[in-house]
C-alpha cells in the first residue's frame, strides 16, 4: 500500500472522480491556478482545463447556490468553500435550499453535490478563521455530513460523496492535509454512514471525530500501559450516524467518551451522549463523559490555542475518571 | 398570451376566494394578479426546453411554463397530486421540472445564484438552452443578487434575469429601498447587458425578451431585464396593499394587462370579442376542474415522509 498525505489523497479522489465521469466540476476560491490554499488541487488545473476546475469570485453564496443550479441541471459540482469559517454565508444555500430540495419538490428534484471545506483549529488562524460547527449542519436534514481522519478514509469518502445523490458537506482538517497514511492501492470508495473501529477494546469506548481521532488513539496507547484497552470508533459520518457500532461498543465497556473539535454546548458529543442514553442507558456504568472545546472563540497566542482544544490528556484524564 | 395571461388572472382569483371567502385555503399565498404581462411575454419567447426558476410569487410562472392547473391547485390544497406531493405548498408549488420549471424559492434572492448555476450547466452541454429567473425589486438588494449576477457575467452563462419590479417589497417602496437609478442600471455595475420593459404590456416584454435570450443563445451572456408592473392586490393574500396611495392603484388599474391587450386585439382587428368569451368560458371550466380535483385527492400518508428527506 503506498503512503499518501491526506492532502493527496484527497487530490486522488478528486482526480479519478473526474476521469470516471466527466459531469464532475471543481469550482471554488483558488482552486485553479493557485491550486487550492492547501494544495489539494494542485494539478488539476493543467490537467482538465478551466471548464472542469473554476475558479470563483470570493461569494460563498453564488459558489453554493451555483453549484445547486449546476447540480439541478446534470452536473455533479464538487464546490469549495475555503475556510468553514466561511460557510456560514452561504448557509441559505446549503441549509434551506439545497437541503430541502428533495424533500419540498416530492422527491422530483436531487441534488448532488459536495461542498467541500476545512476548519484550521490547531494552526494558529485566530477565532475566525479556526472554527468547527458540524453540528449547525446535523440540525438539517437532507444534508450528509462526512469527517474524515485518515489518508484513507479522506480518499474513499471523497469518492462516495462525489457519487452520491444528495448535497453532501465534506469537512477536512487543516492539520491533516500534510499528515501521512497508508491508501490501498486502485479503485475503493467507503460508503457513507459507517463507522470505523480504528483500535478495539474491552474497558472504554472512545468515540472521536476528524482530527481528535489521532489524539484519542495517543490517548488509548497510554491507557494500555496502565492496563485500560479503548475501543475508538470513528464515526466518519456524523449524518447518516451509524449508531449501532457505537451502541454495540459501549454494550461490551459501559464507558463512553466522546471526543470532538467543537463547542460542548451542542456539539457532536451531546447528540450521540443523548442517543446512547435513549437507546443504552442500562448499558452505562458510569456517566458519559465529552472531551471538547470549551464554549469560547478560539484564542490566537499557539499556546493558548493549544490549551484550548482536545487532545491526548484531556481525554485520558476523562478516562481515569470513568475508570476510577 | 392573451389565453396565458386570462389563465393567471382567473386561477389566481379563484384561488383568493378559496382563502377569503370559502376558507378553504390557509398558509402564506403571493399572488400574481396585475403582474400577468410578464410571466405571459417573458416566458412565451422561450422554447419548450429551456428552464426557469420561479419565487414564492410563482403560481403564475408556473401556468406560463405549461405546469397543468390540476397538480398546482393540488399542492394548494397540500394534497399528494399536487405537484410537490403536498410538500411544498404555494410558495414552492412552481416546481415541476417535467416542463422545465425546475425550481422555485421562497427566501428572497436566492434564486439568482442558482439560476447561474443552471446556465453553467446548459453552457456546458452546448445545446444553445437558456435558464431564465424571476425575482422582484426587494430581491436586488441581496447579497445573493449580486453575488448571483456578477458570477453569471464572469462566466458568460445563458441566463435571462428577469426583474418584477412591482414597485414594492411587501410595503417597502423601490424607491426608498433601491439605492440605483432603476434596477436595470444595476446590470451596469457588472457589465452586464441589461433592458427595460413595460410589464403591463405582454408584446414589450415577449420583444425584449426574445432579443436576451436570443444573445444568450448565441453565447453572448446574460441579461438583466427589469419589467415594470404593479401587483393588484397586496403582497400576500391576506394583505389588502392600502398602505399604497388610492391614486396610484387607481392609475396602474387602468393600465390592466389583459384589458390593455384585449383593446389593442380589437383595434387591429385581429380577434373579436366572442374570441374573448371563448376563451374566458374554456378557462372558468379549467380552473373549477382543478378545484374539484384537488378536493378529491388524497393527503401523502404521514409515515412516507421520511422517504423524502434523501434521494436514493
Amino acid at each position: 500500500m503506498p503512503e499518501l498525505t491526506y492532502a493527496d489523497a484527497l487530490r486522488e479522489a478528486l482526480r479519478e472522480e473526474m476521469l470516471r465521469d466527466p459531469r464532475v466540476v471543481l469550482m471554488g476560491e483558488e482552486i485553479g491556478v493557485f491550486e487550492g490554499v492547501y494544495k489539494v488541487t494542485r494539478g488539476l488545473l493543467k490537467e482538465f482545463g478551466p471548464e472542469r476546475v473554476m475558479d470563483t469570485p470570493i461569494s460563498e453564496a453564488a459558489i453554493a447556490g451555483a453549484a445547486i443550479g449546476a447540480a439541478l441541471a446534470g452536473l455533479k459540482p464538487v464546490a469549495e468553500i475555503m475556510y468553514m469559517d466561511f460557510l456560514p454565508i452561504a448557509l441559505d444555500q446549503i441549509a434551506t435550499q439545497a437541503a430541502k430540495m428533495h424533500f419540498m419538490s416530492g422527491g422530483k428534484l436531487k441534488v448532488p453535490m459536495v461542498l467541500r471545506t476545512q476548519y484550521s483549529l490547531g494552526r494558529a488562524h485566530g477565532a475566525q478563521h479556526s472554527q468547527f460547527f458540524p453540528s449547525m449542519l446535523f440540525q438539517v436534514p437532507g444534508l450528509k455530513v462526512v469527517l474524515p481522519s485518515t489518508p484513507r478514509d479522506a480518499k474513499g469518502l471523497l469518492k462516495a460523496a462525489i457519487r452520491d445523490e444528495n448535497p453532501v458537506v465534506f469537512i477536512e482538517s487543516g492539520v491533516l492535509y500534510r499528515t501521512k497514511g497508508q491508501v490501498p492501492d486502485g479503485e475503493y470508495v467507503i460508503p457513507l454512514g459507517q463507522c470505523d473501529v480504528k483500535k478495539a477494546g474491552d474497558d472504554i469506548t472512545i468515540v472521536a471525530v476528524s482530527r481528535v481521532v489521532t489524539e484519542a488513539l495517543a490517548a488509548a496507547a497510554k491507557l494500555e500501559e496502565h492496563g485500560v484497552t479503548a475501543d475508538v470508533i470513528d464515526p466518519r459520518t456524523i449524518q447518516p450516524l451509524d449508531l449501532a457500532t457505537i451502541v454495540n461498543s459501549v454494550k461490551k465497556t459501559g464507558r463512553l467518551i466522546i471526543a470532538s473539535d467543537d463547542v460542548k454546548c451542542g456539539g457532536i458529543g451531546s447528540e450521540v451522549a443523548a442517543r446512547i442514553v435513549e437507546e443504552a442507558f442500562d448499558s452505562l456504568d458510569a456517566p458519559i463523559l465529552r472531551v471538547a472545546a470549551p464554549d469560547m472563540p478560539i484564542p490566537f497566542s499557539p499556546t493558548l490555542e493549544q490549551a484550548y482544544m482536545p487532545n491526548a490528556q484531556k481525554i485520558i484524564e476523562a478516562a481515569k475518571r470513568l475508570i476510577g | 398570451m392573451l389565453r396565458t395571461m386570462i389563465e393567471l388572472r382567473r386561477f389566481e382569483e379563484r384561488v383568493e376566494r378559496l382563502f377569503l371567502q370559502e376558507g378553504a385555503l390557509i398558509g402564506p399565498s403571493h399572488l400574481y394578479l396585475g403582474e400577468e404581462a410578464v410571466a405571459a411575454g417573458a416566458i412565451g419567447a422561450l422554447n419548450d426546453d429551456d428552464l426557469i426558476t420561479s419565487t414564492y410569487r410563482g403560481h403564475g410562472h408556473a401556468i406560463a411554463k405549461g405546469v397543468p392547473m390540476k397538480p398546482l391547485m393540488a399542492e394548494l390544497f397540500g394534497k399528494a397530486t399536487g405537484t410537490c406531493k403536498g410538500l411544498g405548498g404555494s410558495m414552492h408549488v412552481a416546481i415541476y421540472p417535467e416542463k422545465g420549471s425546475v425550481y422555485a424559492t421562497a427566501i428572497v434572492g436566492s434564486g439568482v445564484p442558482i439560476a447561474t448555476g443552471l446556465g453553467l450547466a446548459l453552457q456546458r452541454e452546448g445545446k444553445r438552452r437558456v435558464a431564465m429567473t424571476f425575482f422582484g425589486d426587494g430581491a436586488t438588494n441581496t447579497g445573493a443578487f449580486h453575488e448571483g449576477i456578477n458570477l453569471a457575467y464572469v462566466w458568460k452563462v445563458p441566463v435571462i434575469f428577469v426583474c418584477e419590479n412591482n414597485m414594492y417589497a411587501m410595503s417597502t417602496r423601490a424607491d426608498q429601498a433601491v439605492a440605483a437609478e432603476s434596477v436595470a442600471a444595476r446590470a451596469q455595475a457588472y457589465k452586464m447587458r441589461s433592458m427595460a420593459a413595460d410589464g403591463n404590456d405582454c408584446v414589450a416584454v415577449y420583444l425584449a425578451a426574445r432579443e436576451a435570450i436570443e444573445s444568450a443563445r448565441n453565447g453572448q451572456g446574460p441579461t438583466l431585464l427589469e419589467c415594470i408592473t404593479y401587483k393588484l392586490k397586496g403582497h400576500g393574500v391576506y394583505d389588502k396593499g392600502d398602505y399604497r396611495p388610492k391614486e396610484e392603484i387607481d392609475a396602474w388599474l387602468r393600465r390592466d394587462p389583459i384589458d390593455g391587450f384585449e383593446a389593442r386585439l380589437l383595434k387591429a382587428n385581429l380577434a373579436t370579442q366572442s374570441d374573448f368569451d371563448k376563451i374566458e368560458k374554456e378557462v372558468a371550466t379549467k380552473v373549477e376542474e382543478s378545484v374539484a380535483f384537488a378536493k378529491a385527492s388524497p393527503i401523502l400518508p404521514f409515515d412516507e415522509l421520511a422517504k423524502y428527506v434523501y434521494a436514493r
